[in-house]
């Protein structure tokens, strides 16, 4: 069934078009540039299969009309973007949604009561730290971003960490030394 | 025996028929009948403007002064029409005017709406009174700012889900001083900011407005002067409800909330703190229409507790963040409910939606629910049944299941039985729109239980011709039917062509139909506009006969041919 929609590709191609430029004029908090919502991805993604005229199994998000919302509607809708967090020595991870969440400050409160038993004792600019009430063990909040690399918490603007970050790790501190700026060649830009 | 009377009695007699079907009636009993009706008729409802003349309608209604107008097929709402179709107002608006026509009430639903369009009727009718647009486009604030400006007896602007162009322009300043006859302002939808004190001023001199439906740019506390202000509003649209619980303004207009025993409406809340929810709970019991479908800052247990208060609702627009949970709780708390609707709150589908556990709630709580529409992750046949049988009044009945192909979870069947039983015990039911697997079945149902049914929505359902042929073969009220991505051919649409005469349009995308039917349709049926949309790059590309049409939608016109259509629609 749904392979019949996708064969009309011109129709779908040129629909997921006018969805972008219609999602670059749209005014949004976010930096320039930086805050790339999941519909984005998955019609970014739709566009450049359409445009390699690879037949890839499109997923159902894709086709156009379905479900019959309304785009001002759709405008209205929440984005969610789950990433998993992992506690070093926890036997489970846990999953939040970053865009329920407006600051780094905010996301920790959350996982200080998500992992219940950890206790936000540093927040520095740049530095995040969360920290076992019982044994003094520090935490590190780490993420790792779209290139795969393990960063900091802390270290971009809030709206571009949720962009980039696919997975959260929180690390014991002396297991984390050497991430962040300082090491990775792609954020330092100065070096 | 009425034929006796003289025509002032027969006029006069039927000034007390309103509805369009009866007086529509009244003009095909005689000629008499027929010349006094359309002398006196002051409204007049057009469901296509591509179905008739804007002449032909003024040579016929010339005491014309309220005009429904609606233009692109309803599957634009959701990206199927390409851009640039049609349904201009303009030849409407030059038309009326040109025949001084005393226009005082114009609505237009999906037309495309130009300023010049917007100046030309805000110079033309003397007598304007009200405005209301639905879904339409092509505008910017500065028409908004000549109806303003000119309407001197505006009593009415409503502006529903329009793409406007916003110029920053003090539109709203525009409204002269001598301006006070206003009832209604909608402006929910425009993006831009708005002058504040340019909209309090207007509404304090407003001693008759009733609906006021802000947008997001107007901040909680110009609303709390607004309310001070007017305290008679019974609808109200909240733009912004986000502040510090603890600042004055917050206090001020807690305290406001408590003198507005008015409000019965509330709609809105576009953005909100859910800290402030709670100040709204003491206008909640008097509440009989809620709309939060846009209030995607209230979630869980904040809507929940929400919706505890509202115990008079009869309408009710939410989120599907509301959970089955959720539900539950209106099903106990709205028992006077009659209109639902659930809209998805993320774009895909959240797995936390709404399923067939919330509705059954609802259908268990609400004995008087007669109109739904139901975005979920699932439904089941039993639950559909049981639907079936706790509420047989449904007029509208619209089921979305996100997965639009997804089968019944218990037994993995198709949702042909769960559909069947509501077609069979909701016998006034007028529209429907299905979802789910679906097999021939269903429309087997439809066909034979579903009389009074005058609008089909299908989306990838079926599996042969027999499927739509059963609807067109048994609905006798079909008006609309629209059809996407299903495996109806030429067949179908062929069998019984006389039927598209009776109904006022058909859209079919992505199904198995062939120009050449197409072709063959538009020939025989003279009275039809048989369009089909090539959206091919290559200009002057040919469409074999053989060729599978991509969109189609027809529709009966006496105004022949359209002359505005862009380049991709071929009128056949």
């Amino acid at each position: 069934m749904w392979s019949q929609s996708q064969s009309g590709t011109h129709s779908s191609e040129s629909d997921a078009v006018d969805c972008c430029n219609l999602k670059e004029t749209e005014l949004t908090l976010g930096l320039p540039g930086t805050k790339r919502s999941f519909s984005d991805t998955v019609d970014l993604l739709h566009l450049a299969t359409s445009l390699n005229k690879t037949k890839l199994p499109t997923p159902k998000e894709q086709v156009v009309g379905w479900p019959p919302v309304r785009a001002s509607r759709k405008n209205a809708m929440k984005s969610c973007k789950f990433v998993k967090v992992a506690v070093d020595g926890a036997p489970y991870l846990r999953k939040v949604d970053l865009e329920l969440y407006d600051s780094y400050e905010h996301l920790m409160t959350e996982l200080e009561t998500m992992f219940c038993g950890l206790a936000i004792r540093n927040h520095l600019m740049n530095e995040r730290k969360l920290m076992e009430s019982g044994n003094g063990i520090e935490y590190m909040p780490t993420y790792e971003d779209k290139d795969g690399d393990w960063m900091l918490v802390g270290d971009v603007p809030w709206k571009m960490f949720v962009e980039s970050c696919k997975r959260m790790r929180l690390m014991i501190s002396s297991e984390a030394i050497g991430l962040g700026p300082r090491s990775s060649s792609k954020c330092s830009g100065s070096t | 025996m009425m034929n006796y009377f003289p025509d002032e009695v027969i006029e006069h007699i039927f000034d007390y028929v309103v509805s369009h079907r009866d007086r529509n009636a009244l003009s095909l009993v005689c000629k008499s009948w027929y010349r006094i009706e359309r002398c006196t008729r002051q409204r007049v409802f057009i469901g296509n403007c591509y179905s008739i003349s804007p002449e032909r309608l003024i040579q016929r209604f010339p005491g014309l002064k309220s005009l429904t107008l609606k233009g692109k097929p309803h599957f634009a709402d959701f990206s199927l029409v390409p851009y640039g179709w049609g349904g201009f107002v303009y030849p409407w608006i030059e038309a009326l005017a040109k025949s001084r026509v005393g226009l005082e009430e114009l609505r237009l639903k999906r037309m495309v709406v130009s300023d010049e369009s917007l100046e030309l009727l805000s110079r033309s009718f003397t007598n304007f009174k009200s405005l209301v647009l639905v879904s339409c486009e092509g505008f910017s604030t500065d028409g908004l700012a000549a109806i303003a400006a000119n309407c001197r007896y505006l009593r009415e602007l409503d502006l529903q889900e329009n793409e406007v162009e916003d110029h920053k322009g003090q539109w709203l300043s525009c409204f002269p001083d001598s301006c006070t006859s206003l009832v209604s302002l909608n402006f929910a939808c425009l993006k831009g900011e708005v002058s504040l004190g340019a909209l309090e001023r207007l509404v304090a001199r407003s001693p008759n407005l009733k609906s006021l439906k802000l947008n997001r740019s107007v901040p909680l506390d110009a609303l709390q002067r607004i309310m001070t202000r007017a305290p008679q509003l019974a609808d109200l649209g909240i733009g912004s409800f986000v502040q510090d619980p603890e600042s004055e303004a917050f206090i001020k207009l807690k305290n406001t909330i408590l003198k507005c025993k008015s409000i019965t409406s509330l709609s809105g809340l576009l953005e909100v703190a859910p800290h402030c929810v709670a100040a709204i709970y003491p206008i909640c019991p008097n509440l009989t229409s809620l709309n939060l479908s846009y209030a995607a800052g209230i979630q869980g247990n904040d809507l929940i507790k929400l919706i505890r208060h509202c115990v008079k609702l009869q309408r009710l627009w939410i989120m599907d963040c509301i959970g089955d949970k959720g539900l539950g709780v209106v099903a106990k708390t709205c028992t006077d409910l009659q209109e639902l609707r659930v809209f998805p709150s993320v774009p895909f589908g959240n797995a936390l939606a709404v399923t067939e556990v919330g509705l059954v709630a609802i259908s268990m709580g609400c004995p008087k629910l007669h109109s739904l529409l139901y975005f979920c992750q699932q439904m089941t046949n039993a639950a559909l049944i049981t639907v079936a049988k706790n509420c047989p009044n449904f007029i509208r009945f619209r089921l979305c299941i996100l997965d639009a192909t997804k089968a019944d979870p218990d037994t993995n069947q198709p949702l042909d039985e769960g559909f069947g039983a509501i077609v069979q015990s909701c016998r006034r039911l007028r529209r429907l729109s299905l979802s789910g697997k679906l097999t021939d079945q269903v429309f087997l149902y439809i066909g034979m239980y579903a009389e009074k049914l005058e609008m089909l929505s299908i989306a990838f359902a079926g599996d042969s011709d027999k499927g739509m042929l059963y609807v067109l073969n048994g609905c006798k009220k079909l008006r609309k039917l629209e059809i996407r991505d299903c495996p109806f051919g030429n067949m179908a649409l062929l069998t019984d062509v006389g039927k598209y005469e009776t109904m006022r349009s058909l859209w079919m995308s992505s199904c198995e139909v062939t120009v050449g039917a197409c072709k063959l349709l538009a020939k025989k049926m003279p009275r039809l506009n048989v369009e089909i949309f090539n959206e091919s790059e290559q200009e002057d590309c040919i469409l074999e006969d053989g060729q599978k049409v991509e969109k189609m939608y027809l529709y009966r016109t006496l105004a022949g041919k359209r002359k505005d259509a862009p380049e991709y629609v071929w009128t056949l």
